[in-house]
């Protein structure tokens, strides 16, 4: 176990996720002979897609699929690599001179990096709906993850709601795990069939198109699927029931536990604290980080590689570290030798293909985005949708500006779960675009951390006679 | 509200307030959690409402316990020990913990 007092004071690269993006990129670089380090905040690599690769309880290949052993192997690359992986190792500042702030077990370290990869991946959009914060309610990630991780599978009457490649992905692997679905609601609008048609010669051509087809059968095949257009979770202390409108229709279901999904977007928290520029992507409805060709950000030396520099899946991600890779090496050490960008460039394009029509087909209907009076917005301070129309209606403009009103965004996990929303209820209210209302400001910290954590920073004797007397 | 699939063996114990219940090394404390069919974690500071594991990959924040006598760590990126003290934790913190 690698601990806070191990790390050296300076890396040439510190590389921020051990998802596909961050293994993929540290593999690299650590081979051509550059100083890298990755540091991942849970307790083994893999990130949320191939969550648990090392140390999954589930021995039966066929249950997660092939896809996702496919991660053993970019594991074992970046630990063959020398790169220094460090888990449990929870980097909670960045800033645009590339100081990281990383805590492991407790202790905090302040690391000097001359290059930057963050590839902190996705996290599921929000999906407020009235009595999402029951216990009993979940995200189908975190059910995905207590299967993958610990080879734990939801009991009782479970229901899953929503859209999504993942949404699919989990009800096969849940099946094949032996798990019984009661059933899922479908979110997906029906007119967005129409809209996606367009992109269907694409998306022919990505790899995805099969393996989705495949993917449907096999679930419907096992569960029946309700189209809906209104959801809700209820229940006394935890959720016991769920009501929905199906084609006009109200029905409700007795339920323990429901899983909700409609897609993921970048993970923008750390990148915007460190200065990082965003730009509103109308197709992803979501900010993602603003990059150049090798996935550069507006702050030099700080590259955005995997689903955060904007969503495209797991493969995608690792091809997109490996550009951001190469950068690195060719300006930290131009004499060693790396792939050809070039022919990486053309395999992140194939994996591209098949986003335009998922992006499009998978499109949340407005009613799952944009909630309802008393739905909350901000879970963790109990901020309804209601408050945040009520604010914009008599003049606040902007999510920072909200902060001050009704503290939505400023719990502990500081608008991750709520900041999309946020925007777009604003824009929603003041009839103008998310772009115009823009995104919560993020600082550093962001992830908690303790004042001993912050005490035990090592500190010179210059630091220590400019403060005492 | 989850079960432990086939034969991943229970092989050591933590404390949930103040009750031991069996978990499996590899287990995050909130995988521990809901595998005996603890239901919730917390209760809200602001309204008291009770909140369980929601994301279980560190970003949502409701999975806050107090393990080992520090409070409002995120249960979903701690690995169980054994022995290990969880106490839920209840509306707003006390001071000091
Ligand atoms: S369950 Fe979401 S942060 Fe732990």
């Amino acid at each position: 176990m690698t601990e806070a007092s191990d790390l050296a004071s300076a890396y040439d690269l510190v590389v921020i996720g051990g998802g596909p993006a961050g293994l993929a990129a540290a593999a690299l670089a650590a081979r051509a002979g550059v100083s890298t380090v990755l540091f991942d905040e849970n307790p083994g690599v893999g990130g949320q897609i191939y969550r648990g690769i090392t140390s999954t309880p589930l021995k039966k290949r066929a249950v997660l699929g092939e896809d996702y052993w496919a991660g053993a192997e970019l594991a074992a690359e970046a630990k063959a690599s020398g790169a220094l992986i460090v888990t449990g190792a929870t980097v909670w500042s960045l800033d645009p001179t590339r100081q990281v702030g990383v805590s492991i077990a407790g202790k905090a370290r302040m690391i000097e990096a001359r290059r930057v990869i963050i590839a902190t991946g996705s996290l599921e959009r929000p999906f407020p709906i009235p009595g999402w914060t029951l216990p009993g309610v979940m995200t189908a990630g975190a059910a995905q993850t207590a299967l993958k991780a610990h080879g734990l599978v939801p009991n009782g009457r479970v229901l899953l709601a929503g859209c999504g490649p993942l949404l699919w992905l989990l009800a096969a692997q849940m099946l094949r795990a032996g798990a019984r679905i009661e059933a899922i609601l479908d979110t997906t609008l029906r007119a967005n069939w129409l809209r996606a048609v367009p992109h269907l010669p694409d998306f022919l051509l990505s790899p995805y198109w099969s393996k989705g087809l495949a993917l449907l059968r096999e679930v419907r095949a096992k569960v029946p699927v309700i189209p809906i257009e209104r959801l809700s979770a209820r229940g006394e202390g935890k959720l016991q029931q769920v009501d929905y409108v199906s084609r006009g229709k109200d029905s409700r279901r007795q339920a323990d536990v429901l899983l909700l999904h409609q897609g993921v977007v970048p993970n923008v928290n750390l990148a915007n604290a460190a200065g990082v520029a965003h730009r509103w992507n109308e197709r992803q409805i979501c900010f993602e980080p603003v990059l150049d060709v090798d996935f550069g950000s507006s702050v030099p030396g700080i590259a955005i590689a995997g689903d955060g520099a904007g969503i495209a899946g797991g493969t995608a991600a690792a091809e997109r570290g490996r550009i951001a890779a190469i950068a690195a090496v060719r300006a930290l050490k131009p004499s060693a030798s790396v792939p050809d960008p070039q022919s990486v460039r053309q395999k992140l394009q194939r994996e591209e293909l098949g986003r335009g029509f998922l992006d499009t087909l998978y499109r949340p209907a407005d009613a799952f985005r944009l909630p309802e009076d008393e739905t909350i917005a901000c879970r963790c301070e109990e901020v309804t949708a209601k408050q945040i129309r009520d604010m914009a209606a008599i003049g606040c403009e902007g999510p920072n500006q909200m902060k001050a009103f009704l503290r939505c965004g400023m719990g502990p996990c500081q608008g991750r779960l709520c900041g999309l929303t946020v925007t777009e209820l604003i824009a929603a209210s003041r009839h103008t675009r998310p772009a115009d209302v823009g995104y919560y400001r993020l600082r550093p910290p962001v992830k908690p951390i303790t004042l001993a954590e912050l005490a035990s920073l090592p500190i010179s004797e210059a630091e220590r006679k400019a403060v005492e007397r | 509200m989850f079960k432990r699939l086939g034969d991943t063996a229970d092989t050591l114990t933590i404390e949930i307030d103040g009750k031991s219940v069996r978990a499996r090394s590899g287990d995050t404390v909130a995988a521990a959690m809901l595998a005996n069919g603890i239901d919730h974690c917390r209760t809200t500071p602001v309204t008291g409402a009770p909140r369980a594991p929601y994301c279980l990959m560190g970003v949502c924040f409701e999975c806050l316990v107090m393990i080992d006598g520090v409070g409002s760590r995120q249960g979903c990126l701690v690995p169980v020990r054994d022995g290990m003290r969880v106490e839920t934790q209840q509306g707003k913190r006390e001071a000091g913990r």
